[in-house]
């Protein structure tokens, strides 16, 4: 059976936990607040829960009773009267409450005011009974449907009144049982009641206990409206009446793009995909797409913007990929590059120039860098030891390298970790070393090594990230890693390697070297530019002019904080520093991560081959994109979005409005005379446009594009209130009205297009097609105006999307994996190197990962079991330091650097 | 009989149910609280609240247990109805709740002769008596566009002991309008 879940609906705490508690087996499939699941409801009901026999159950408390009754545990006259007080009582009193507290900001005693009677019920009838649960000796459907209702307004027992003292005690033991913590970890994230605002603000007020006496304003549509005042009508109609006249000129900028002198320049980058690695979902999402989309909207508001990027190509993976493949580097990286090449345009990505580090250029730039810094003495000279294999010739990256672990003498620790005892190992320190490419037995020798004096330009660091920071937007992951970097003091970091594929090191004494990676890759943004322009440095030593944008997923954050930073500014040149860095967290897939060498997950050459068109991609992963927290894609999901936001909504919209045109009007905008509903619409619709035009100001790209969806939702309330098809058959008065109704919804089907563009530009270039859109239109203001003019000729109209059936998407799912129940791992976004010492050099074993989980389960139910039944001190304190040290090993084994508290990222089933 | 003027309309439809169930010792019962939920008070034990938590007491005093299901699944397709029964169709409804109560249910009931498919159980009774002032009301083009309800309406209305002094409810036989 499949239990339908959406994060932050209360509901789907007690189901979870009631599965939990009962032991019932089902499959987990997230889907939207307003996921339409069960077909017969109007109402979009979740949780509910499709059983093999083709029975939905949509009632959360029919959902657990049913998971109690397969147990066999039959309810009683007491608990099916719980469930029924709970049922017409309990839920309404909360409902309002959580209301009160997360849409309308009520604060505490306020927010318990509205259950405060309900609590004394039960708090009354648990006083009256002696057993410690609500119906007898042990929880039963009753304790776990209560405490689920309960917790989102409660979270803990300590805001419960003193004299409530049974309902404390009973909610602290219901909140410690098992099914109900993981039910917790599981459907939560630590935003507290925050997140069920969106799914509080979907359900009409109607469904609430109501505090005011009922009103007749329509109850159909449930947008949450903001209340206009009169003058932002007013405005928006004077706004609608200019007309393209008022459109601003659209800026086209010189090719080769450079800065304009008085105008708004935007300088994007991507993080450098690695070439010797296919780029999955999560890589794109993480960067380019994400950058693509920025670049896109800049040029809509006419600012001046040049998006960059290239692959990544020097280092020790590409010297090994190449001896794998019986090719030079050079060759591999040419043949990796136009793979990259082939999907970022297949997925449309705008790049003005998409280049690549292994160029004239780049050792020219590296260098001139490089004598800087040598001549500004913040290079410092050490001797590092290394291993070397005499056989291969080479000296051995720490992953090269196999031998007996130091600590537990495991016989097949790597040269960065053990992975039996967990311990991080460095690799000179193994025992019977050997080279894990020719097995030969590597040799200790020193080497001379350069670092960046990073201490010694911590100063200027801090001092220029105070300033980026107060005028710049960070996102709060960047701030967040930038600061425990600093918080820790930062060391010298070396900057060169034993290598020959790289940029060589033009120094005597270090010629047979070649720059580290993480020194050399952020260059290429500028030797990639110096390929693009010859006049490069307009754009690179101009901080005057030039606003810098950079984009990459969290891993890549602290060598463009601070490590880039700090090249630059001890260079001493009047570089362009970043203004604007925008990090996103990891995407996952499905349950699990994306993996190349499991062959799970979807991978950037592999999208094109499942026929979904590449704008529903994008619309997909842009609707996704981990901004704020961890998400994951889902192929269930991606056919609910699909149909439901793309085809129902938007597609349906777009398509209605086109068509009334077409059909009742041959194919010419009809007159429009506006009334005050009609005003009223545009000022909601301007809002939304100002709202969008904010949100991506500030590059919060997923929140911008839920901003154009709400604006075909204003649509198609619109057409449905004022039913055009039906007036038009009617007397003069109601055809007069059906052509305004119809030349307004064609309006804001424009603007829809000209929003999409960012997000989707070939369903865009359709609509704009189909409505004969005049290209001088695609910029972006923020009044609302009438673009198609009475009498505009639009084209053919056609559907804009097409349905996504269920067997094609699970035919999908089972050819690309998933359902993993594997512990989750963040996936590396665009990796720029490997990076020693900062947390993914530690490498992570999934396996092992596994087993230590569930150790550490076991210990943690052991412990609590010693603490019950009052055990012994030194007992319990000897199974605690168990406890901890599994812990740890599996922080260790999930890649997390033990010492550092681990992330408060929500462990998945 | 002891029905007391005044009391909600659910502990009137509890005292329908009792009759249709064959119970003949009429019990008492009192209300509570602003929703006016029925009390049954039991001979020397707790006293029980709520409509579903009586009717499904009264039921197996009854000894008539399958009407609750009698697999997992249908007692829980029973207890899910009870629940819709009290959660949405007791309150005041607007005119656009009604209508989304018969478009849902009709859909529901398309491809089933019961609530819980092939057997008749409580939730068809109580869902007879909880609509019934609904169905009453509605016109002859909207007893034919909710078609699948009439139907089923109409079958429990005629169902042995069920109906009572409730006045029984014409279906036209012959559809009237044919792109209702």
């Amino acid at each position: 059976m499949r239990l339908y879940l959406s994060e932050g609906s209360p509901q789907g705490l007690k189901v979870l936990a009631a599965a939990g508690a009962s032991g019932a087996r089902v499959r987990l499939e997230r889907v939207p607040p307003d996921g339409h699941v069960v077909p017969f409801l109007t109402h979009p009901r979740v949780p509910a829960l499709h059983l093999d026999s083709g029975t939905f159950l949509f009632s959360p408390n029919a959902i657990c009773q049913y998971f109690f009754l397969l147990a066999g545990k039959e309810h009683t006259d007491l608990t099916s009267q719980w469930l029924e007080w709970e049922a017409t009582e309990l839920q309404p009193a909360v409902s309002t409450a959580l209301y009160g507290h997360v849409v309308q900001g009520k604060k505490g005693g306020e927010v318990l005011g509205a259950i405060r009677k309900t609590l004394a019920y039960i708090d009354q009838s648990l006083t009256s009974k002696t057993t410690p649960y609500l119906t007898g000796e042990a929880e039963s459907v009753a304790d776990i449907v209560l405490w689920a209702t309960l917790f989102p307004v409660l979270q803990d027992e300590f805001c419960l009144p003193d004299e409530l003292q049974a309902l404390r005690s009973w909610f602290r033991i219901m909140n410690l049982l098992e099914p109900c913590r993981n039910a917790v970890e599981s459907v939560l994230t630590p935003k507290g009641a925050e997140q069920f605002k969106a799914y509080l603000q979907k359900q009409p007020v109607s469904c609430l206990h109501s505090e005011k006496p009922a009103t007749n304003e329509p109850e159909e549509e449930e947008l949450a409206q903001r209340s206009l005042s009169e003058e932002e009508i007013a405005a928006a109609a004077d706004a609608w009446a200019k007309g393209a006249a008022a459109l601003p000129e659209r800026w086209q900028p010189q090719s080769p793009i450079l800065p304009v002198e008085g105008r708004r320049n935007v300088l994007i980058t991507s993080a450098l995909p690695y070439v010797n690695n296919v780029p999955h979902l999560g890589n794109i999402i993480g960067c380019v797409l994400s950058a693509d989309v920025f670049a896109r909207y800049c040029r809509l508001r006419n600012w001046n913007t040049l998006y960059v990027c290239g692959t990544d190509e020097y280092g020790t993976a590409t010297e090994t990929k190449a001896l794998e493949e019986g090719l030079t580097p050079q060759q591999i990286c040419d043949k990796y590059n136009t793979v990259h090449t082939q999907i970022y345009q297949w997925f449309n990505i705008s790049f003005d120039y998409f280049g690549r580090t292994t160029t004239p250029h780049q050792t020219t730039i590296a260098q001139e860098i490089f004598h800087r810094l040598l001549e500004r003495d913040v290079l410092l000279t050490d001797t590092v030891e290394q291993l070397r294999c005499e056989r291969c010739e080479r000296f051995l990256a720490d992953r090269f390298v196999e031998g007996i672990c130091p600590f537990c003498n495991y016989e097949e620790a790597r040269g960065d970790q053990c992975d039996k005892c967990g311990k991080l190992i460095n690799a000179v320190e193994l025992k019977k070393p050997q080279c894990k490419v020719c097995k030969g037995s590597p040799v200790v020798k020193t080497s001379q090594h350069l670092f960046l004096d990073l201490p010694q330009l911590e100063g200027r660091l801090e001092q220029w990230l105070e300033q980026s920071w107060a005028t710049g937007d960070w996102t709060a992951n960047a701030r967040f890693i930038t600061r425990s970097w600093l918080r820790d003091g930062l060391k010298p970091r070396c900057i060169t390697r034993d290598l020959k594929w790289g940029t060589p090191v033009p120094l005597e004494g270090f010629r047979d070297k070649v720059f580290y990676v993480w020194f050399d890759a952020p260059i290429g943004y500028l030797s990639i530019t110096a390929n693009y322009t010859a006049q490069w440095e307009r754009w690179w030593k101009n901080p005057q002019q030039v606003e810098l944008y950079n984009f990459m997923a969290k891993d890549n954050v602290p060598f463009h904080s601070v490590v880039f930073p700090c090249t630059l500014l001890g260079a001493e040149d009047n570089y362009t520093l970043v203004n604007h860095l925008i990090a996103t967290e990891y995407l996952n897939y499905e349950d699990g991560k994306f993996s190349k060498s499991r062959g799970i997950g979807v991978f950037g050459d592999m999208a094109q081959d499942t026929g979904i068109p590449a704008d529903i991609w994008r619309f997909y992963l842009l609707f996704l994109r981990p901004e704020g927290q961890d998400s994951a894609f889902s192929w269930h999901d991606l056919l609910l979005k699909n149909n439901s936001e793309l085809l129902n909504n938007l597609g349906n919209f777009v398509n209605r409005a086109g068509m009334f045109v077409c059909k009742f009007f041959d194919g010419r905008v009809p007159p429009m005379e506006l009334g005050t509903d009609d005003k009223r619409l545009l000022a909601h619709v301007t809002l939304e446009l100002r709202q969008f035009n904010q949100l991506l100001e500030k590059v919060r790209i997923r929140d911008a594009l839920r901003c154009i969806l709400s604006v075909s939702r204003y649509g198609n309330q619109y057409i449905q209130v004022n039913e055009p098809w039906k007036r038009i058959k009617g007397p003069a008065a109601d055809r007069t009205r059906a052509g305004t109704v119809t030349g307004v919804a064609v309006n804001i089907a424009c603007l829809i297009s000209i929003m999409l563009q960012p997000f989707m530009p070939d369903v865009s270039a359709t609509i704009q097609r189909q409505l004969c859109v005049p290209q001088a239109c695609n910029i972006l203001t923020d009044t609302f105006l009438c673009l198609l003019p009475p009498g505009h000729q639009i084209g053919t109209v056609s559907p804009l999307f097409q349905k996504l059936e269920l067997d094609e998407i699970e035919a999908l799912r089972q050819r690309f994996g998933g359902g993993q129940t594997h512990a989750a791992h963040p996936s590396p976004g665009a990796r720029m190197s490997p990076m020693p010492g900062a947390g993914s050099g530690l490498a992570r074993d999934p396996q092992r990962a596994k087993e230590l989980a569930e150790a550490v389960t076991q210990q943690g139910n052991h412990v609590r079991q010693l603490k019950t039944s009052k055990a012994e001190k030194g007992q319990i304190d000897a199974a605690v330091a168990t406890l901890l040290e599994l812990k740890k090993q599996l922080a260790l084994a999930e890649g997390k650097a033990a010492e550092v508290p681990a992330p408060k990222g929500k462990k998945k089933k | 009989m002891a029905v007391a003027a005044g009391l909600g309309p659910e502990a009137e439809e509890l005292v329908l149910l009792e009759k249709s169930l064959g119970l003949t010792k009429g019990n008492k019962y009192g209300v509570q609280g602003e929703r006016k939920s029925p009390v049954l008070q039991i001979n020397n034990g707790p006293s029980l609240t709520g409509l579903a938590t009586i009717a499904t007491h009264l039921v197996k005093q009854a000894k008539k247990e399958q009407l609750l299901g009698k697999t997992a699944e249908e007692k829980a397709v029973v207890q899910q109805w009870l629940e819709y029964r009290v959660t949405q169709i007791a309150l005041p409804c607007t005119k656009e709740d009604t209508r989304v109560i018969l478009k849902d249910l009709n859909l529901y009931l398309e491809d089933k002769v019961y609530l819980a498919r092939n057997n008749f159980t409580l939730a068809d009774i109580l869902m007879y008596y909880g609509l019934h002032h609904i169905i009453i009301d509605l016109t002859v083009q909207e007893k034919e566009k909710y078609l699948n309800v009439s139907r089923w309406f109409n079958h429990i209305q005629h169902y042995p002991g069920i109906r009572q002094h409730l006045s029984s409810i014409i279906f036209m036989k012959n559809r009237l309008f044919t792109n209702a």
